[in-house]
């Protein structure tokens, strides 16, 4: 006779002849029940931290979700004022800002600005700071660094309004009504000589500089740097002195020298932090200061379009019009949307080739 | 071999000495320039005189020194009050609005530092999202006008005539890379201390006030200036928002940048008919203006700056 014995499930039972459920089974069966049982009895226990969730709940979804539903607006077309009246019109307006005349110069210039400026601003503002705190790191005084850091920390907590006041009078041009150019502007054409070509550009009556086509983005990097690079290189600092003396020495007695000890000793050690870094530096790249490029670009008269428009600032203007305002809601989601791409790939890139992650 | 890696030594710290002192002065130096050049006279800054410290130019010309309380009485008289207002009015936003954000950010932080909350990954997922991706200006800006306008509606007002400050306080300043930071400075208490509190009968109030806050002061005082400096920098939103004419709740950045965009040929040319008064430039009264937009950080920077340092690198990078 078949005889189950022992089995994961059932067990047979010879006195009765009958299959009855084994005790590991029930054993396991009563967990699971209690798994979800625990689950709510753990809920109601913590109630309180979920009613301290709720403030913050609350304010997000008003103001950083509820904002998403207005993006259905890029696929509907009218000028009623709820976007759930308007009529659904597929990608048209998508279409419109990819392909037609007026809108499609626009939107490519900015989309261009964009990425060029996000590149630069990648490019320049990113090794920065590592080289700031690998600089600091060489002050051995502890007064002259903290001096020097109180300097280069300052500029983070200017106002963007402040910031572009200044940078405008600093590279302003002569104004023909007697006011001379800008110190900077001044400086700039002293040292590269009035018939070089940025100064002669520094010498546009006006704006000077800052409003040339070709200048302008160097100065936006410039000005950002100035802003950024001291602050961010405290979390580098930090993760440089936290590298034991010992490995210095050891590096040392094995004889190597300055440049050497840096490649072994120094970069491996900051590598994980310089990772994270990276991937939410990748975060805000794609979202770059539209405010300060409002700044920058506003006024009645004036503005370095063909340079300094990028897609929230361009979006920005057209929302301003509701018979535009779609195409700008459509070029900006796929602005973010292209932005949201990056951060992801780059935090999956670095999982797979480093084992640091931030997300 | 051991003298030329002293060499290479050397070579390297003169290197960084020089890069560093000259980046320092870089990043202090245009302050500098402003304020002096807020408190020279017209001649001075028109034939750029102005270096370091203040000028007073060709004094024969009836030019005087002081051109920034000059500069500063002309602002008072002709916008009347509103300086004054706009200045109390950011005082007000920092102030009630640094409070607001810091209550639910310390709440939420608390309450998702612990590893037993049911959800936490969607919790946090919830907020990371919104650090990956925005919905953009225009949404953002009609999703203000329809929050501003439902709030009005519950005063029984309307949208132009309501004090739209509240708004500003509620809905802006939100920083979800703020709120990480205090969750991973909370999760970096020993849970021990917790529990020892909690077989004493702390409630979770207690919990949170008695332990979890005076444990990370250095992070909670952190990010209670980054709201504070966020909000008294706020520019775009608060003028987006706020409609036009409502100029008794401007900002004080709004009311700078009006001013210099009005009253000044620095971003745009000046109002037909509208001239200066002679003993001081319009470059000098848009310096006055920034001394006044960054007066009040430079007075309590070097109270706070060992803060942040601190601060950041507490609650800093963690996964």
């Amino acid at each position: 006779m078949f005889k189950l014995k022992y089995d994961d499930f059932l067990v047979y039972d010879e006195s009765t002849g009958t299959y009855s459920m084994s005790a590991e089974q029930q054993v396991r069966d009563q967990t699971e029940k209690s798994h979800w049982k625990n689950t709510g009895l753990t809920i109601l226990k913590d109630w309180r931290l979920y009613i301290m969730l709720i403030p913050m709940i609350l304010v997000y979804l008003l103001w950083k979700y509820m904002p998403m539903y207005e993006l259905i607006a890029s696929f509907k077309y009218g000028t009623e004022i709820s976007a759930l009246d308007r009529d659904w019109v597929g990608a048209s307006n998508f279409e419109t800002i990819f392909t037609n005349v007026t809108y499609s110069v626009q939107f490519w210039r900015a989309f261009r600005n964009t990425f060029t400026l996000a590149f630069y601003g990648l490019l320049f503002g990113f090794p920065m700071p590592i080289i700031l705190a690998l600089f600091f790191n060489e002050v051995r005084s502890n007064i002259t660094r903290s001096i020097i850091q109180v300097c280069v920390y300052l500029p983070k907590f200017l106002s963007t309004v402040v910031v572009t006041t200044l940078a405008i009078s600093l590279f302003r041009g002569p104004n023909g009504a007697g006011t001379e150019m800008g110190i900077v502007s001044k400086f700039i054409t002293m040292i590269c000589g009035a018939n070089s070509d940025i100064g002669m550009q520094a010498d546009v009556v006006g704006n000077g500089l800052i409003y040339s086509t070709r200048y302008f983005r160097a100065i936006y990097i410039v000005t950002d740097l100035w802003e950024h690079a001291g602050y961010d290189s405290i979390v580098f600092f930090a993760a440089i002195i936290a590298v034991s003396p010992t490995s210095y020495e050891a590096a040392q007695i094995d004889g190597a020298g300055k440049m050497q000890q840096m490649r072994y000793v120094v970069l491996p050690s900051i590598l994980s932090t310089v990772v994270i870094m990276l991937i939410m530096k990748m975060g805000s790249l794609l979202s770059i200061g539209y405010e300060k490029l409002y700044l920058f670009c506003s006024g009645p008269t004036i503005g370095n379009y063909e340079v300094a428009s990028v897609v929230s600032t361009l979006a920005n203007s057209w929302g301003a019009n509701q018979n535009t305002a779609a195409y700008g809601i459509a070029g900006e989601m796929m602005n973010n949307i292209i932005g949201m791409i990056l951060v992801i790939g780059s935090n999956f890139i670095a999982r797979k080739a480093s084992d640091v992650s931030l997300y | 071999m051991k003298r030329k890696m002293e060499i290479s030594e050397l070579i390297f710290k003169i290197v960084s000495y020089v890069f560093l002192i000259i980046f320092a002065v870089m990043c202090v130096y245009p302050l500098i320039y402003a304020l002096s050049a807020a408190f020279s006279s017209r001649g001075a800054i028109d034939a750029n005189q102005v270096v370091l410290w203040p000028m007073i130019g060709n004094s024969t010309d009836g030019y005087k020194f002081g051109a920034m309380i000059d500069a500063f009485a002309y602002v008072v008289i002709e916008r009347g009050n509103e300086f004054w207002i706009s200045y109390s009015n950011t005082l007000f936003l920092c102030f009630i609005g640094t409070i607001w954000c810091l209550v639910y950010s310390i709440l939420g932080a608390y309450a998702l530092s612990k590893k037993r909350l049911v959800g936490r990954r969607g919790f946090n997922f919830f907020l990371v999202f919104t650090m990956w991706f925005s919905a953009g200006i225009v949404p953002q800006f009609l999703n203000y006008q329809r929050t501003g306008n439902i709030m009005a509606a519950m005063v029984g007002s309307s949208y132009n005539e309501i004090d739209l400050k509240w708004l500003i306080i509620l809905a802006m300043g939100m920083n979800a890379t703020n709120l990480i930071l205090l969750r991973n400075s909370f999760e970096g208490v020993p849970s021990e201390i917790e529990e020892a509190a909690r077989i004493d009968g702390a409630t979770e109030m207690q919990i949170l006030f008695k332990v979890y806050i005076p444990m990370s002061k250095a992070t909670i005082a952190t990010v209670a200036l980054f709201f504070g400096i966020s909000r008294w920098n706020g520019y775009f939103w608060a003028q987006k928002v706020l409609p036009q004419g409502q100029s008794y709740s401007w900002p004080v950045q709004v009311f700078i940048r009006t001013f210099l965009e009005e009253y000044t040929d620095l971003i745009s040319p000046l109002q037909d008919g509208f001239v200066w008064d002679e003993s001081f430039s319009t470059v000098s009264a848009a310096y006055a203006m920034v001394v006044c937009g960054v007066i009040p950080i430079l007075i309590i920077y070097p109270f706070i700056q060992k803060y942040f340092a601190k601060g950041v690198n507490m609650g800093g990078v963690k996964e």
